[in-house]
């Protein structure tokens, strides 16, 4: 059994890699088994999915990486440079914007803790903005922008260090189906024009299917890796979502899943 | 954000309006039919004066209330002030470290609920008599404080936490982009009510100390005009109070609106 390891940069690790979790798991105070054992590479620029039923633990993973929840078992390399804290940005389920900062304060929080130039750090969160479609409402409070727009403020702000990993647990979770897919799109945009490499959980088979490059679905209690569906579609646009392809994948995804579920229920 | 129907807008003028003109109307009503009671049952003024006489009092006696005024207002403040500072500084500290919430939480909750009236005498027997009345001050102002500041620290957004977590945040900076502000509107609430709460510490300070042959402010006036029986002039102090107290609630309601008008909810509009 690996000694529990905080999450640690590694410079050395194999150069295509940026994120590796090995014997990953977490077990609650109270003795509950959350997560894994799961193993993991993700590849630099790649854009995964953790697709799995609610409560399977997949948010505990994403929350392991990004350091903010303790593994109890296994260690999590992340590539990156020296600059630790701005090697990943979070977007969270809810947009968890500060209610007394503006959209502009809001995206600059993360500059103004890491200390960046005020100059600089305006100009990057304009940039930021600009990215997101958000340009005119710097000087807006969270309270008057719609679910949506809120959660672009979020993405503004997870962008705005140009981290190389973007983490993000279900982030559209809450929207309607029209911003949903509004939001998917401009995703996919950033995550091409920016080339991060995205972990993206959701318990969505079409959004997972439509965004990433590699389904990994998961299995509740203890969340464990059940299977891997690798999307191959180059073109993801308004056609991709209506195509036999998509549906096909969609209907993989579905089964895999329901298998994953089923595997859970008879153990 | 949509624009507010005229109608609707009618409505909350009026609503508006109403509430300001019907306690104006039962001020009225009251003060009349209590001149009426006075004059009709020819009751003398050391039983109970009429509303013209507490007025005429009121004036011809203003130097003297005014500088008992002034006495009990600046014990207030600084009364208010400590407990201000006090208590957000403890709720600060018993955020940071629980071994100090549960050594001395129990402490303020008894502070808080041993009467005010029953400690100052013991206060005025050790400490000078300014200091006695600014620690009575203190010691029924602070409770609100601590205990809204530290539920204000406790309601913080367990995401933005780990926001300042993810971004390296030190402990300075968390304290002041993060729980100050979150902690505001908490914060805000108890200091209205620890604003009303210091004046009655002073006061009630101010008439244990006023028995001991001692002060100056507006508590102590009435104290002594009872014992004169002169009864205009303990209306008359009585009023002075009574305004002081509104004003505080006033001008603290009104710095808590101006701060967090902006973004809390609390502080806007229902139709914002």
């Amino acid at each position: 059994m690996a000694e529990p390891a905080p999450v640690a940069l590694d410079r050395n690790l194999k150069s295509d890699i940026a994120i590796r979790l090995r014997q990953v798991g977490k077990v609650y105070d109270n003795g509950v088994k959350a997560l894994g054992p799961i193993d993991l590479d993700v590849r630099k620029g790649e854009f995964i999915s953790l697709l799995g039923p609610s409560g399977c633990g997949k948010s505990t993973a994403l929350r392991i990486v990004a350091g903010l929840t303790a593994a109890t078992s296994g260690e999590v390399r992340i590539a990156g440079h020296a600059a630790a804290a701005q090697s990943i940005g979070f977007v969270f389920q809810e947009p968890t914007l500060m209610p007394w900062a503006t959209v502009h304060d809001n995206v600059l929080l993360p500059l103004k803790l890491a200390h960046v130039a005020r100059i600089e750090a305006d100009r990057r969160v304009g940039d930021a903005l600009e990215r997101v479609g958000l340009a005119e409402f710097a000087q807006t409070y969270p309270r008057e922008l719609s679910g949506g727009m809120k959660m672009r403020v979020s993405l503004a702000r997870a962008l705005v260090t140009d981290p190389d990993v973007l983490l993000m647990d279900e982030p559209f979770a809450a929207l309607d189906e029209i911003t949903r897919f509004k939001l998917n799109n401009d995703l996919l945009t950033l995550w091409r024009g920016l080339n991060k490499t995205v972990v993206f959980v959701t318990h969505s088979v079409f959004e997972s299917v439509f965004l990433s490059q590699r389904v990994i679905v998961m299995t509740a209690r203890p969340g464990r890796i059940a299977a891997e569906i690798g999307i191959d579609a180059p073109e993801r646009n308004e056609d991709f979502r209506t195509s036999a392809e998509y549906a096909a994948y969609c209907r993989a995804a579905s089964i895999a899943l329901a298998h994953a579920s089923d595997a859970k229920a008879q153990s | 954000m949509s624009a507010v129907e005229p109608s609707s807008l009618r409505t909350n003028h009026e609503r508006g309006a109403l509430r300001f003109v019907l306690p104006v109307v039962v001020l009225t009503i009251g003060v009349l039919a209590w001149d009426l009671i006075v004059r009709l049952n020819q009751i003398p003024p050391y039983v109970l004066p009429s509303p013209g006489a507490v007025v005429r009092t009121l004036i011809s006696d203003w130097p003297i209330l005014w500088a008992s005024l002034l006495t009990t207002l600046l014990t207030t403040f600084e009364g208010f002030v400590a407990a201000a500072i006090g208590g957000i500084a403890l709720a600060l500290l018993f955020s940071r470290s629980k071994w100090l919430e549960y050594s001395l939480f129990p402490y303020a909750i008894i502070l808080q609920v041993t009467p005010v009236i029953a400690i100052a005498p013991l206060l005025l027997i050790y400490l000078p008599q300014h200091a006695a009345v600014v620690v009575c001050a203190w010691i029924v102002a602070f409770f609100p404080v601590l205990a809204n500041t530290t539920l204000g620290l406790k309601s913080i957004d367990r995401n933005l936490s780990g926001l300042f977590q993810l971004y390296h945040a030190s402990p300075l900076q968390t304290l002041r982009y993060l729980k100050l502000p979150a902690a505001l509107p908490y914060i805000l609430g108890g200091l209205r009510i620890a604003g009303g709460l210091s004046l009655i510490g002073a006061v009630v300070a101010e008439i244990a100390a006023g028995s001991a042959g001692a002060g100056s402010g507006l508590a102590y006036r009435i104290a002594e005009s009872g014992y004169r029986l002169n009864i205009p002039r303990m209306f008359a102090a009585l009023l002075l109070l009574s305004l002081a107290g509104i004003v505080i609630y006033m001008v603290l309601a009104l710095a808590s609106h101006l701060i967090l008008r902006r973004w809390h909810e609390s502080a806007l509009g229902k139709d914002s």
